[in-house]
């Protein structure tokens, strides 16, 4: 019973009502059997005050900026400023990049996002075999310092903030900006921005991983632990549900990994002997914005509260901003169809939403063309101009959480939280996130999910606007953005002239010193940044640690 | 096809490309109708995929990328193809591969090319349909 007076009479009217449905359905029957969510969530036809009866609302719900954070990370959201409006991008050339970089921050973007190519993931320079046909695809080619030194000409690092979705070779890459930014005359403390530094997920969902988990494991908490005190402004690890749920996740799923893997790097961390609380506050996090608006609003309120009680209960932390998720979101590229490429726009403008009403702290909205190429100037526009209408007209964010109080979105909120913390049970019962890849169980369900969410696209049960419904014929768009192929000859050209040019006595002897310290347990940090000044490649610095710390090989399974 | 015999598919993900939901999820459907389905897994060479295919014995070579390199790759593994003498698999690809991509990629060898939005069993139809053996 609702002890509340206001809802005296709702019991007995709500079953009065639900029979008089359930007679008019034989009539007029609704569209569906079963309503379910894309975590197999069923729905009830109506939510009303019963179905938050048990929470507790200080317990579960909380103030803004206050444990366990389901309502926001800040007691003002975006009263107080906006989120970071950070699109991702950077193609062919550092040049070519900057470029980009600086049209973005002219646009009124308010951080960078720099992709860089997969050579440069997997830590090969542009002139290793396994690079042909891939430098400058997906990203910027950065082979060593003079690029990144080009890179960031003439952007001010003390000004903007700077992510990087870099993984396996990380700690290079933020050495690399380390110098950059020192030649600046900026120093360290001043340094903002994020380093992805997530590598589980590599090995579960994106796939640019080098080492092994051990050494991988070691080289972030000596990122964690150099950051602590060197760089103490900088997001050292941004805990990736995105790709999670690119691969096929669930909107549950997404939490569960995420904060699985979450709870192995604060293990790892821990047990080399760091205080929680000294590295806590830099873990930041990057959540999907998917399609169902009301599952992904409640979805990143569930994951703040999950989060929040694993790192004051499981963890001890005392420090409230240890406990806190801020995230970035990027709305979710495998929902945008090469088929009538304009609605994208639409599906972006909210899932952006969906976004901003779960709280997030920065965002990247998907260009509508990104199912045919690369974006291209004029999409990439479009997908700025969506958060820029979502912060400045549309009202949302005017007042904190403005969805918090919705008997769907509390019960939903519940329902996420609970079935995601018996996922995690699950892989704690396993040994953990490292262990439970290695099985290949998380990559398992993913699969799972994401060949069942085929088949109800293919079996027309779930519509997709434009593609299996809706479709017309149409012209395909021509004139796509092309990264000009001779980025590789330049790339490599380049890199003959720098290996010719700099001192290499200095190089070598920064290298054997590098060496020494992964064979010890040396923090590889200052070894890094001594490295990258002598202009040592980040191929050459990469394939000493593969020698070091042998190569990460991926059983294939499929079904 | 030789009949009473169940096609065999090597799945393939040529280059440094890490999206493999689609390929897998390919896998899993060819499964479905009764292909057999051998997947290399990431990061191959071209040279490694030929050699897999031989080793398997495969009569559908099936390739994915997403991050734009289908214009080395592709009709890489078709000369190596050829260099060897192997006339009889079916190679087919997929991904993101502009329109303006296909022809060059057909006149290499690739026979079709799927892009986002592919119903599986389209794919299922057309290799039961163009096997070359």
């Amino acid at each position: 019973m609702v002890e509340h007076e206001a809802y005296s009479g709702l019991e007995e009217a709500l079953e009065h009502w639900s029979q008089n449905v359930m007679e008019n359905l034989r009539k007029r029957p609704e569209r569906k059997d079963r309503f379910v969510n894309t975590s197999g969530i069923p729905l009830k036809r109506l939510y009303t005050p019963l179905d938050t009866k048990d929470m507790k609302y200080m317990k579960d719900a909380g103030l803004p900026g206050e444990y366990p954070f389901t309502r926001g990370v800040q007691p003002t959201m975006y009263r107080g400023r906006f989120w970071t409006m950070r699109q991702y991008a950077g193609f062919a050339t550092a040049e070519e990049s900057n470029r980009r970089y600086k049209f973005l921050l002219d646009q009124g973007q308010t951080g960078l996002s720099v992709a860089f190519d997969l050579p440069t993931q997997i830590g090969y320079d542009s002139d290793h075999e396994m690079a042909i046909g891939e430098v400058g695809k997906v990203g910027v080619a950065i082979d060593s310092l003079e690029d990144m030194e080009a890179l960031f000409h003439g952007i001010p690092l003390d000004k903007v903030s700077t992510s990087m979705t870099i993984n396996a070779p990380a700690a290079v890459l933020l050495a690399m900006y380390m110098a950059v930014a020192e030649k600046q005359g900026v120093s360290s403390e001043k340094l903002r921005g994020t380093i992805q530094n997530d590598i589980l997920k590599e090995y579960s969902s994106r796939g640019t991983y080098i080492f092994p988990p051990q050494p991988s494991m070691r080289i972030i908490t000596d990122i964690l632990s150099f950051c602590a005190e060197q760089v103490p402004l900088w997001n050292t690890i941004s805990i990736s549900g995105y790709h999670i749920r690119e691969a096929g996740s669930t909107a549950v799923q997404e939490v569960a990994f995420t904060l699985a893997n979450g709870i192995a790097y604060v293990d790892a961390a821990v047990k080399a002997g760091l205080e929680v609380d000294e590295f806590g506050p830099r873990l930041s996090f990057f959540f999907n914005a998917h399609l169902d608006f009301l599952e992904e609003i409640a979805k990143y309120r569930a994951a703040r509260r999950l989060w929040a009680k694993i790192m004051k209960e499981r963890f001890n932390a005392k420090n409230p901003k240890s406990m806190m998720i801020r995230f970035h979101t990027q709305t979710a590229g495998c929902t945008l169809t090469a088929q009538q490429p304009k609605n994208n726009i639409v599906r972006v403008a909210f899932q952006a939403l969906a976004a901003v009403l779960g709280g997030t702290q920065s965002l990247h909205t998907n260009s509508m063309d990104e199912a045919l190429c690369l974006p291209s100037e004029d999409a990439v526009q479009i997908a700025l101009r969506t958060q820029q209408l979502i912060a400045y007209e549309s009202g949302v964010t005017d007042t904190v959480d403005p969805f918090g109080g919705s008997y769907y979105l509390e019960a939903l909120t519940k329902e996420i939280y609970e079935r995601a913390e018996a996922y995690l049970e699950k892989i704690d019962g396993m040994g953990g996130a490292v262990q439970a890849i290695e099985k290949g169980f998380i990559q398992r369900e993913i699969q799972e999910s994401a060949y069942r969410y085929q088949r109800e696209i293919e079996r027309g049960e779930r519509v997709v606007v434009g593609l299996n419904r809706f479709q017309v014929e149409e012209e395909r768009p021509t004139n796509l953005l092309r990264v000009n192929p001779a980025v590789r000859t330049d790339q490599v050209a380049r890199l003959e002239t720098l290996r010719s040019d700099r001192d290499a006595p200095a190089v070598e002897k920064a290298l054997s010193k590098l060496r020494t310290g992964a064979e010890g347990n040396e923090n590889l940090m200052p070894l890094l940044l001594e490295a990258v000044k002598t202009y040592a490649t980040l191929g050459e610095i990469c394939s000493m640690l593969r020698e070091v710390f042998g190569e990460y090989r991926a059983a294939s399974t499929v079904g | 096809m030789k009949s009473g015999k169940k096609i065999r598919v090597l799945a393939a993900k040529p280059g440094l490309d890490g999206h493999d939901r689609g390929i897998k999820v390919l896998a899993s459907a060819l499964m479905d109708a009764g292909m057999e389905v051998v997947y290399t897994g990431l990061r191959q060479t071209p040279a490694q995929i030929v050699e897999a295919a031989v080793q398997e014995d495969v009569d559908v070579i099936a390739m994915s990328i997403l991050s734009g390199a289908h214009d080395y790759h592709f009709p890489k593994v078709m000369a190596l193809l050829r260099e060897k003498g192997i006339d009889d698999v079916l190679v087919i690809g997929g991904g993101i591969i502009p329109d303006e991509d296909i022809p060059a990629l057909k006149e290499s060898g690739i026979a079709e090319l799927f892009g986002p939005g592919t119903n599986t069993e389209d794919v299922v139809k057309y290799i039961r349909e163009n096997i070359k053996r």
